[in-house]
């Protein structure tokens, strides 16, 4: 059946092309239809394929030889397992939905934008599953790329608008500094190994020393610090909000920012044997983490806040790579790409509703005019908040279990954030859908609830950010929750026993355990009930002041990033421009031809047309040729 | 009688006709002095034909006979040269009331 997994890429490919081919001639229904249908197509090969994977049915598709020389063979082959197959399925399934609620929510575009936009769709989702399928790292980065591509055309959009597209430019340009990271780790790679086929490449761990796998797997990290925002590349993935605010579900939930988790997952066995570099990605990911959410607290922009949110919650995934908890990473990847895709199309619908207001400090009160989002959205930030017994508190909890297991300071941290998140979730909640409409009289009157191809996607995703945690249940839990065990753990245990072979994780006693869940559990409860208590009453207003400026401003990451990159990068290219470039290469050039000028001006005086002394001329050469002559003899 | 003797003569017409060629400016003495250079490597031809194949004249009398043949083709191709050349002097003449050739300095344009 493996043999079919070809399609699953195909589909949204032939989406692309037709919709991006046909984009003058397609109705907006047809468009829908086929950008849509190509995704809802390959859902469902996946399902086939992971319903084969779960069989037993595990291997490496080798469609064609994609470079061949010398001793390197790189086939262009797919590999189907449980992680792959997995991520296909979160990608497709979400993907679709993500798709679905566009019908809707691009609907004011004109028919060839729509239809440009959908061909960006199934591209994106085609690079994507690229990446995830590539049975080696040439592949993943082929995918890599598109990923990055993708992107940038999709957050400058609006190309009309120069601030999105400076932000475009800003995203592919941080994804780029990533990518260079990823190519020199494929070309180390090659170079140690000589293959970049995953099975070569994990086989042969053992007998590369610890200092190349140090280099590698940090190399590979520097990729997934770009693609997945973490620090210090992290500043663009704020900034992709410019896109549809669809799109930036399917950059945060789906695809995108979950390549550099899938990546390190993919690669785990690496990074296990290379505990230098686990503890650089622990500590990075705890660190975006904290960043991330201190900067969530002061943020106004809706969408700001849920782009913060995912850096925060990425930082997790990488806190949980990094100690060593793979499946809880993937786990958190998982429920992450629920909730996230569900806040983000909640708050599109919001956006929609609101006629294109972003501002939280316009909003307020929506609960009554939008119903089903409103539920919608509270399910999703009590499940990013991480309340038993919603999908969040599973996989945070094990990501927790896991850092406590390995340092207790990672748990305090993380506990911490974990705190701060459910604090800006429920403000952010409590201004939008609490307290009175502080919006003006024509929006009041404009506000509607979205029509049921975005609401449907909502309820869908609700449903599985509610229940989707349930699929990884922890030892301790059993009892309560009628039984259930960690499924996920045991279907993905093959792609990562060799790992937890070589580095147990000996979960903590069960009075630890419960001890831990339960103060995550007690904070994230109190933060709630303060952030609701306060914001529904009293949303703060104004303009942040003290820290809290500081905090609204980003930590003033991006002046600083201009200070010390934009501003020297901008003052050297200035010079090389004023400098190097008039004084040094334009001299040069114009000093040629200002050589020929001159000399031939010179030459030319020769030319008397007095055959004398041409005459003169040609005898003193001859003279000249006949002495060289008997001297060059000797 | 050696053929350097030969050599030396020929060497000095030439030289003295590559000097009246560079100084003088009748167009006439110049074109003598061309006359000059083509006689001095007549001579030379001749000279060499005679002595360089000496030892073979013996057995093979036509031995050599190529350069005085050469010879008789320059001084017929030297008097078609010379009605030519005396020509056009004399058409420069007729035109300009004069045989200096410095004051044709046309070929530059």
């Amino acid at each position: 059946m493996s043999q079919l997994v070809f399609l699953v890429p195909l589909f949204p490919l032939l989406g692309f092309l037709i919709n991006g081919l046909l984009r003058n001639q397609l109705s907006k229904p047809a468009t829908s239809f086929i950008g849509s249908g190509s995704i809802l197509a390959s859902f469902i090969v996946s399902l086939i394929l992971f319903l084969d994977v779960k069989a037993g049915k595990t291997g490496v598709a080798e469609l064609f030889d994609f470079i061949s020389f010398d001793k390197i063979h790189i086939p262009f082959a797919f590999q189907v397992d449980q992680l792959s197959s997995l991520f296909l399925l979160i990608i497709t399934g979400v993907g679709f939905l993500i798709h679905l609620y566009s019908t809707a929510y691009m609907q004011e575009e004109e028919p060839k934008h729509f239809a440009r936009y959908f061909s960006y769709l199934n591209l994106f989702v085609f690079s994507m599953l690229l990446l995830v399928l590539g049975a080696n790292y040439v592949i993943m980065f082929i995918g890599w790329e598109g990923v990055g591509l993708c992107s940038y055309l999709l957050i400058g959009f609006w190309f009309k608008n120069n601030d999105y597209n400076n932000a475009a430019k800003k995203a592919f340009v941080m994804n780029r500094i990533g990518d260079l990271g990823f190519l020199l780790a494929i070309f180390y790679l090659l170079a140690k190994v000589g293959s970049v086929s995953f099975g070569d490449v994990f086989a042969s761990a053992p007998q590369l020393t610890t200092s190349s796998l140090t280099i590698i797997t940090l190399l590979l990290f520097v990729g997934a610090t770009g693609k997945s925002a973490q620090i210090p590349l992290y500043t663009w993935l704020p900034d992709a909000m410019a896109g549809p605010t669809p799109v930036s579900a399917l950059i945060h939930a789906a695809t995108m920012v979950t390549a550099g988790i899938y990546m390190i997952a993919r690669s785990n066995i690496l990074y296990t044997m290379a505990p230098v570099s686990q503890s650089v990605v622990a500590i990075i990911g705890l660190a975006t983490a904290v960043l991330a959410a201190t900067i969530a607290l002061k943020q106004n922009d809706i969408k700001k806040v849920l782009a913060y949110s995912t850096v925060s919650q990425l930082g997790y995934m990488f806190l949980g790579l990094g100690v060593g908890a793979y499946t809880g990473a993937v786990f958190h990847v998982m429920t992450h790409a629920f909730f996230k895709a569900l806040l983000f199309l909640g708050a599109g619908s919001v956006i929609h509703a609101m006629h294109h207001e972003q501002d939280i400090r316009n909003m307020g009160g929506l609960k009554k005019y939008l119903p089903v989002t409103h539920l919608t959205f509270l399910l999703g930030c009590i499940a990013i908040a991480g309340i038993p017994p919603f999908s969040g508190f599973f996989s945070k909890d094990e990501i927790l279990a896991a850092a406590y297991e390995s340092n207790k300071i990672y748990w305090v941290i993380g506990v911490l954030t974990a705190a701060m998140t459910a604090f800006y979730m429920f403000r952010l909640y409590a201004t939008t859908f609490l307290g009175k409409f502080r919006g003006t009289h024509e929006q009041e009157h404009y506000l509607h609830e979205s029509p049921a191809a975005m609401t449907i996607p909502l309820i869908v995703l609700a449903i599985l950010a509610v229940i989707g945690g349930f699929v990884g249940v922890p030892e301790v839990l059993k009892n309560v929750f009628f039984g259930l065990d960690h499924k996920l753990e045991n279907f993905l245990s093959p792609v990562f026993a060799a790992s937890y072979k070589l580095k147990e994780i000996h979960p903590a006693d069960h009075g630890t355990e419960y001890a831990l869940m339960g103060t995550s559990v007690l904070l994230a409860v109190m933060a709630i009930a303060y952030a609701v208590n306060r914001f529904s009453k009293k949303p703060d207003l104004e303009e942040a002041d003290g820290f809290g400026k500081v905090l609204a401003n980003k930590w003033y990451a991006d002046e600083f990033y201009d200070a010390i990159v934009v501003k020297p990068l901008n003052a050297l290219s200035k010079f090389l421009d004023n400098v190097i470039e008039k004084l040094g290469i334009d001299w040069i050039v114009n000093g040629v031809g200002r050589g020929v000028q001159y000399s031939s001006r010179q030459l030319r005086l020769l030319q008397s047309g007095q055959v004398g002394s041409y005459v003169l001329l040609m005898i003193v050469g001859m003279i000249i040729l006949f002495v060289l002559q008997f001297f060059l003899k000797k | 009688m050696p053929v350097n003797y030969y050599i030396f003569v020929s060497i000095a017409l030439f030289c003295i006709g590559v000097a009246g060629v560079l100084t003088r400016r009748n167009a006439i003495i110049v074109f003598m002095c061309i006359e000059l250079m083509l006689n001095a490597v007549n001579l030379l031809l001749v000279a060499f034909s005679k002595m360089h194949h000496v030892t073979f004249i013996a057995r093979d009398a036509s031995a050599g006979i190529d350069g005085q043949l050469f010879v008789f083709f320059i001084m017929v191709v030297a008097a078609a040269e010379v009605s030519v050349g005396l020509a056009i002097i004399v058409m420069m003449y007729r035109n300009t009331h004069s045989v200096d050739i410095n004051f044709l300095n046309r070929l530059k344009h």
